[in-house]
């Protein structure tokens, strides 16, 4: 597949080609760092933020996602029946989406599409988005995406990469969607894709992060489940969530139904194992009551359950958005180390 | 897309009190699209998720057994918000059902073998579906033992049908209570686990054990299963927990690596050996 050099203002004009057909969606400044939004017109996507606070996955998998209204007027035709809203079909452009980021999705997809069940929502909203990355010149110093089967140059879930390389931009179509985008932006001027691997070796060495997650799966979950230290690394969690809502690879969720008068719906929310109502049961009993319990479960989960269901990897990408948001700093990547070498 | 969310509108038919402390109530539902009733169809252990609409949906097992056409039963405990509200409504109301959901009784391997049910409280509602299954292929099965007990008579399900179960000779049935103080009851007095040591036929390659009921019965009952030789692959148990999308992809009824909704809720001891003990 082909590469293509643009300058700045090329990447301006591509971009207003495409905005009317496609809903564009990119990072903009927010605070220190930055979140990813709707772009209007003329808006461009900010290129120097590191990575945004929370993760691109409400791109594809909104926080908060209408799945049915209902009537509940018993005069009306139909009433209290669940019906299915109208689809959006915009298509839809992630701008900028870093590999991290990119690569969740396709982990999330093991999830939401798989053979005994799709999730229309996710589904569709994935299917019509096209996903242009941006690769990592400068990892964050809380990055190990290296460690997870990635890297900042990982085509992994994009159709389109990015790279700067000085003042210029790089543009490598990646799959077949890819290449029909850049066709519609008008990106001609062919480059040698050679200085690519160049600069994505820089950039490998810069990820000062290693962790070994090698060992977890050939041990017994039992044993690590009941293993002395989760005490200890739960210690100072005060289950917040901060970790679930900022994660790209974290998809549990709650539905609810809420009512407006005679009328309601049907909602899918983001929800969080750190909650202790995640698992409170009718008769009142809760299977995880106390804290450590909890930690357990995202731990084990994230870098166990998920391995052994789905034997590719650990359900992590290394983004290091929970390590530097967590208010008391527990840290997946100790706790990674910790659980591959334990032998009881 | 085929939308696993989307239940199937059904209309009420019919509701019983069934204890008499009216805290258990079965369900009759009717599909409002006959051919909803089609695409239902379903094992005796699974369940539904019931959507009572503007309240949520609750994971129930169903109690009817495939063999019963027309309709599908639900026995609900008044327990939350959802079930209370389900409580209140009326036959001729629209509510919908998901399903069926979950993996069933292994009714491939229990076929041509002897079965022994031990059921407690409000549990018995998917035994009540394998009961009506097995008789309605009694030639598939060799002996059928039921042992089910409630804390007093009034609080035992299906009450007319344990009778006629037991009239009819074609199972042995051993209804119990904890105690009672009514001197017409001529059935047993005494606990789940001492009325399963005494009646429950001795383990063999061909008898399997389904246990269902609540934590504590279980957990008194197997050590009375284990003295009698029950290997832990032929006993079978239905597991239960807070659930929403019923479906495997909420994440929050997992044990393990496993979903209750999708890998159970039905699980031999065996496997639940091999899972984490939450």
């Amino acid at each position: 597949m082909k590469v293509v050099k643009i300058d700045q203002k090329s990447w301006e004009e591509g971009l207003k080609k495409l905005y009317g057909a496609f809903r564009l969606i990119g990072p903009v400044k927010e605070g220190e760092t930055g979140k990813f939004k709707v772009l209007e017109e003329g808006e461009m996507p900010d290129l120097s933020i590191q990575n945004t606070h929370l993760s691109a996955k409400s791109v594809v998998y909104s926080q908060s996602q209408v799945m049915f209204k209902y009537d509940l007027n018993e005069n009306n035709k139909d009433h209290h029946i669940m019906k299915t809203i109208e689809e959006d079909a915009t298509p839809q452009v992630l701008l900028a989406v870093r590999p991290c980021d990119a690569a969740a999705f396709l982990i999330a997809k093991k999830n939401f599409d798989n053979p005994d069940y799709r999730d229309p929502y996710w589904c569709e909203t994935y299917e019509k988005t096209v996903m242009v990355g941006f690769a990592c010149n400068n990892p964050g110093s809380t990055c190990f995406c290296t460690s997870t089967g990635i890297g900042p140059y990982s085509e992994k879930g994009l159709d389109v990469i990015l790279i700067e390389n000085g003042e210029d931009l790089l543009v490598k179509a990646i799959t077949e969607k890819g290449e029909k985008l850049i066709g519609k932006t008008g990106w001609k001027t062919e480059a040698d894709p050679g200085v690519i691997e160049t600069l994505k070796q820089e950039a490998e060495a810069k990820i000062s992060s290693v962790v070994d997650t090698n060992m977890i799966e050939k041990k017994s979950t039992k044993e690590l489940f009941e293993a002395p230290f989760w005490e200890d690394v739960a210690f100072a969690c005060i289950n917040c969530s901060t970790c679930t809502f900022s994660c790209p690879t974290c998809w549990c969720f709650d539905i609810q139904d809420e009512n407006l008068g005679d009328s309601g719906k049907r909602i899918r929310n983001w929800d969080s194992c750190m909650s202790p109502l995640f698992t409170l049961e009718g008769s009142g009993h809760n299977p995880r009551p106390v804290k450590f319990q909890r930690v357990r479960q995202r731990f084990m989960h994230k870098l166990k359950y998920y391995v052994d269901k789905y034997e590719d990897g650990i359900q992590c990408v290394g983004c290091g958005r929970c390590i530097k948001l967590c208010p008391v700093n527990i840290d997946i990547r100790n706790v990674s180390q910790k659980m591959n070498n334990y032998n009881p | 897309m085929l939308n696993p969310y989307q239940p199937y509108p059904v209309r009420i038919d019919e509701i019983i009190t069934e204890t008499e402390d009216r805290v258990l109530k079965t369900f009759k539902f009717v599909f409002l699209n006959p051919e909803d009733e089609e695409k239902f169809s379903y094992k005796a252990g699974q369940f539904a998720e019931l959507s009572v609409t503007g309240q949520g949906e609750i994971p129930i097992g169903i109690a009817s057994s495939p063999t019963e056409k027309g309709f599908i039963k639900f026995t609900v405990n008044k327990t939350g918000k959802v079930t209370s509200y389900l409580h209140q409504m009326k036959v001729g109301d629209i509510m919908g059902v998901r399903g069926p959901l979950g993996n069933s009784y292994p009714w491939e391997v229990l076929e041509g073998k002897s079965v022994v049910i031990i059921g407690g409280g409000f549990a018995f509602t998917t035994l009540r579906s394998s009961i009506v299954h097995m008789l309605a292929n009694r030639d598939k099965f060799k002996d059928i033992h039921v042992i089910y007990g409630a804390r007093s008579p009034g609080l035992l399900l299906y009450q007319d049908e344990l009778k006629a179960w037991e009239a009819a000779g074609d199972i042995n049935m051993h209804i119990t209570v904890d105690g009672t103080d009514d001197p017409d009851w001529k059935y047993n007095v005494g606990f789940v686990p001492t009325i399963t040591e005494q009646k429950a036929p001795p383990a063999d390659d061909d008898t399997y054990a389904i246990v269902c009921g609540p934590p504590i019965m279980i957990r008194f009952t197997q050590p009375v299963l284990d003295k009698l030789g029950y290997a832990h692959d032929h006993i079978i148990n239905s597991l239960e927990k807070r659930m929403k999308c019923g479906i495997g992809l909420c994440g929050r009824c997992n044990i393990g690596d496993k979903f209750v909704c999708k890998d159970g809720p039905v699980f031999t001891l065996e496997q639940l050996n091999t899972i984490p003990s939450e």
